[in-house]
């Protein structure tokens, strides 16, 4: 099964695929996939992200592989659904996209084996979890900076049950950036595995239902622009869009300082 | 008052303490670091870290003593987006006492969430405190206390950036929400306490927080 959550016509739904261009909402009604606003696919709890967890990506930003899991967290604002718009800041000279297995909890995990660790899993969805480099710095690299930016990590457009999918998933991922490749890799080359990250985590943080653990990106990254379309698939999952925004969309930049434009206080 | 406490998203900022940097000394220009951190540098509290006010701090897990990180957190009151440093503290609504426990970390290069985002690690104070009776965010006294015994104290006048820029600066990323809470930072080298140990945090102007560190406490929200 997969399921999506939709703002359309004035309400929140749960959706349904119903054909190749058109969604079915939990009242029955079927409209066109561009016609609703695609919020990520269920009700997002702590943000766990992975960094340099597929060694070629680890090495083509010239980092040994982790003897531990690199993780970070984000907050909530990071997150923005299917068809969704990434603000590119103007300052930046290096943004890119990063295809990943999300992987979102079902039960609740606390000190959970490795061999248990994968029946703590409701589903799977379709990260991608934007970087600018320029903002990346040598202290607690990455930082929220470049990390946990507004509207930088896309999830959806499905939620597909955990039942439907082969544990561990052994998908093939890829980008495409205007329709041509710049991405590919495969989930058989995580550094980590995700029953190895639940066992991980699981140790020192409870997860709970909703939490979501981004597994990380393999190598392929490549610097997008205002108004590119990128695109990131990964095998039997979907295809997640999003798009790159330029700063005046959002307000930002124009006439004031260095500093970017701030806005008056209301 | 909204139910601020516990409401929002929690973001504790590291380095914040002039102290920090000049307690590496000649290695922040070294590898790995190669110098100074120019942006805040943020670590988010999950939800299964938060502690209710009055509630034990968890210390079982592997850990033999945690590092009392003492703060001053920030109540954000209305929904900060690339606000200006002049009309920051226009969007706290109050300030609160904060107790956040982490393992004592070597080295800062990468984040550390097995040693930050532990459950029930991080504890509220009881009262928050309105941005109205706060004079000055920026030059509040704030004394740790282990077992009744006076650990550390040190002022949010020594912070590397003030409370506004703080905000400010968090903003221009990342928009604060009414309820979210910012933690100011602490001060390097915290004290260590083990099971067992009482713990107690005073700001002056703000309040006073006591907890304890125990085994087996679950976390708030877990």
């Amino acid at each position: 099964m997969k399921r999506a959550r939709v703002a359309y016509s004035g309400a929140i739904h749960e959706a349904t695929p119903a054909g190749a261009e058109s969604i079915r909402l939990a009242d029955g009604r079927v409209v066109a996939e561009s016609d609703v606003v695609w919020l990520p696919p269920f009700e997002v709890g702590t943000v766990i992200a992975l960094g340099l967890n597929y060694a070629d990506h680890a090495r083509e930003l010239a980092f040994k592989p982790q003897d531990e899991p690199l993780v970070f967290l984000k907050g909530p604002g990071a997150l923005i659904g299917h068809r969704g718009a990434t603000r590119r800041p103007a300052d930046a000279t290096f943004m890119h996209y990063e295809c990943e297995l999300a992987v979102v909890i079902g039960k609740p995990a606390r000190r959970v084996a490795r061999v248990d660790a994968m029946a703590h899993v409701a589903g799977y969805t379709i990260a991608n979890d934007y970087a600018i480099r320029d903002y990346l710095e040598n202290w607690y690299r990455p930082n929220l900076r470049v990390k946990s930016r507004d509207g930088a990590t896309a999830l959806g457009p499905w939620l597909v049950d955990a039942a439907d999918v082969e544990a561990p998933p052994m998908r093939a991922l890829r980008t495409l950036v205007n329709g041509r490749q710049t991405q590919s890799g495969h989930t058989r080359d995580l550094v980590f595995d995700i029953a190895f990250l639940i066992e991980y985590l699981s140790a020192f943080m409870t997860l709970a239902p909703g939490d979501v653990i981004l597994t990380g990106t393999p190598e392929g990254v490549v610097d997008v622009g205002v108004g590119d379309e990128v695109v990131c698939e990964i095998e039997g999952l979907g295809r997640l869009v999003n798009r790159i925004a330029g700063d005046a969309e959002f307000g930002r930049g124009g006439t004031a300082s260095a500093q970017g434009a701030k806005r008056e206080s209301a | 008052m909204a139910p601020f406490r516990l409401s929002g998203t929690v973001y504790a900022t590291l380095l914040n303490h002039r102290r920090s940097l000049e307690a590496l000394g000649d290695a922040v220009a070294a590898a790995p670091y190669h110098g100074a951190p120019k942006s805040v540098v943020l670590a988010v509290k999950p939800r299964q870290a938060l502690v209710a006010p009055g509630g034990d701090v968890r210390i079982d897990d592997g850990a033999e003593a945690l590092e009392i990180g003492a703060a001053l957190g920030v109540v954000i009151g209305t929904t900060a987006c690339a606000v200006a440093e002049a009309d920051a503290l226009g969007h706290v609504a109050g300030f609160l006492v904060v107790c956040d426990c982490t393992l004592p970390r070597a080295g800062h290069f990468r984040p550390q969430t097995r040693a930050m985002a532990r459950d029930a690690s991080c504890v509220f104070g009881a009262e928050v405190m309105p941005r109205a009776q706060v004079a000055d965010p920026d030059a509040l006294a704030i004394r740790v206390f282990v077992d009744g015994v006076l650990a550390q104290a040190w002022s949010t006048a020594e912070h590397v950036r003030a409370t506004a820029r703080l905000i400010a600066d968090i903003s221009d990323f990342m928009t604060l929400s009414p309820g979210d809470v910012v933690l100011t930072g602490s001060a390097p080298d915290g004290p260590r306490a083990r099971a067992g140990a009482q713990i107690a945090i005073e700001i002056d102007g703000v309040g006073r927080l006591a907890t304890r560190l125990a085994a087996g406490v679950a976390g708030m929200r877990a």
